[in-house]
């Protein structure tokens, strides 16, 4: 399974997931008291200098994880220059910008396992019984396994489409795909029953 | 509970992977992704406490950092972006659809989980999503419904087609609407 970490190795990797996480919820809140375009350019510089300091390459990594944003901040600054008020447009581009490139880094530089933890860590503070929080755990673990394997018996479903008709595969497929889904689900569920069950 | 549990389970990976394959052509012409059927149809085949859990499921591993969302997106920065509302509104959408879908299920056909669909994964959400996007993008509510309207048609297909999935796979599966 692919995950959004990067494989280039940076200083962020070796900070602990917590305080990460929690650096992060704080400047994701302070982002929406600031006002002004001076403010919110120094924001987005400072969030690119944190990517920069990690290498041309890692920064690069870092903008084409935002290329999914450029649907709204056209539709923001279409508005805003139509409407005649460019900067208060550009400021609400910039803050987001920053708010989701910062995430983002967090997301890229930290492995699936820590977030795991932490997660694990927060629910048992929470006083989630522990046969819950591994009920959680095991769901996370079926979900990565069986995404894979759904999206390639997808891939099947799609070549065998194909090759019956020139027609594009449509939403017909999702009918098989899903009884695919609830049959595993069956299987999976007497296989676990089998060894010994959940608890 | 273990059939419960990997219901959930696999459920949150059809999201996933319905995101993940091309876009398939849900009108002749139009590719529409496929996951936000994927939303609809966990409620209106495992109903509302097993469909909502389902899809917080698959939020949670999109907020974990895997890249499940349609287009690969995913990671906490999509939290922070401004379609946020949707997502939180994800779930709550699986479960109004899954408890319309429970209510309506004794009388078959596909018109009513495809309503269920509608009510909840199209009014339910595009509420919720433009409520964020209202709060995210700084605009009045009624300037982020002009931003949400060209995909409702899109939506209402999916409702339709969510219907007859549904109502196929009950048939093949008569046993799944058990609880």
């Amino acid at each position: 399974m692919i995950s959004l970490i990067s494989e280039i190795s940076t200083p962020y990797h070796r900070w602990a997931a917590g305080p990460k996480l929690l650096a992060l919820s704080l400047f994701t809140l302070a982002i929406f008291f600031v006002d002004g375009i001076v403010p919110s350019t120094g924001i987005v510089v400072a969030v690119a200098i944190a990517y920069l300091v990690c290498g041309l390459r890692f920064a690069r990594q870092g903008l084409r994880m935002l290329r999914p944003m450029l649907y709204f901040v056209v539709i923001i600054l279409g508005w805003h220059w139509a409407t005649d008020s460019i900067i208060e447009g550009a400021v609400i581009v910039l803050r987001l910008l920053a708010a989701v490139a910062a995430a983002n880094l967090v997301t890229m530089t930290t492995r699936l396992e820590d977030i795991l933890d932490i997660i694990q860590r927060i629910l048992g503070r929470l006083w989630v019984p522990e046969q819950a929080r591994r009920r959680f755990a095991m769901a996370i673990a079926l979900v990565i396994r069986f995404t894979p394997v759904l999206v390639q018996k997808g891939g099947h479903l799609v070549e065998a489409w194909r090759a019956r008709t020139v027609k594009r595969p449509g939403w017909r497929l999702v009918l098989p795909m899903a009884l695919l889904a609830v049959d595993d689900a069956e299987q999976t569920a007497e296989a676990l029953k089998a060894r010994g069950g959940l608890n | 509970m273990e059939r419960n549990l990997t219901l959930i389970a696999l459920f949150a990976a059809l999201i996933a992977a319905l995101g993940l394959l091309p876009k398939l052509n849900l009108v002749s012409g139009v590719p529409i992704t496929a996951q936000s059927m994927g939303i609809m149809l966990c409620g209106t085949v495992l109903g509302a406490k097993r469909g909502g859990l389902a899809v917080l499921l698959f939020l949670a591993l999109v907020a974990l950092g895997l890249p499940l969302l349609a287009g690969g997106r995913g990671g906490l920065g999509v939290f922070a972006g401004a379609s946020v509302g949707y997502l939180v509104g994800f779930p709550i959408a699986a479960f109004v659809t899954g408890l319309l879908a429970q209510v309506w299920r004794d009388r078959g056909g596909f018109i009513f989980p495809a309503a269920a669909a509608l009510i909840g994964g199209v009014i339910v959400l595009n509420l919720l999503g433009i409520i964020g996007m209202s709060i995210k993008l700084d605009k009045s509510l009624a300037e982020a419904a002009v931003l949400a309207t060209p995909y409702i048609p899109g939506d209402i297909i999916k409702c339709v087609l969510a219907g007859l999935i549904t109502q196929g796979l009950l048939k093949a599966r008569p046993g799944l609407a058990r609880v």
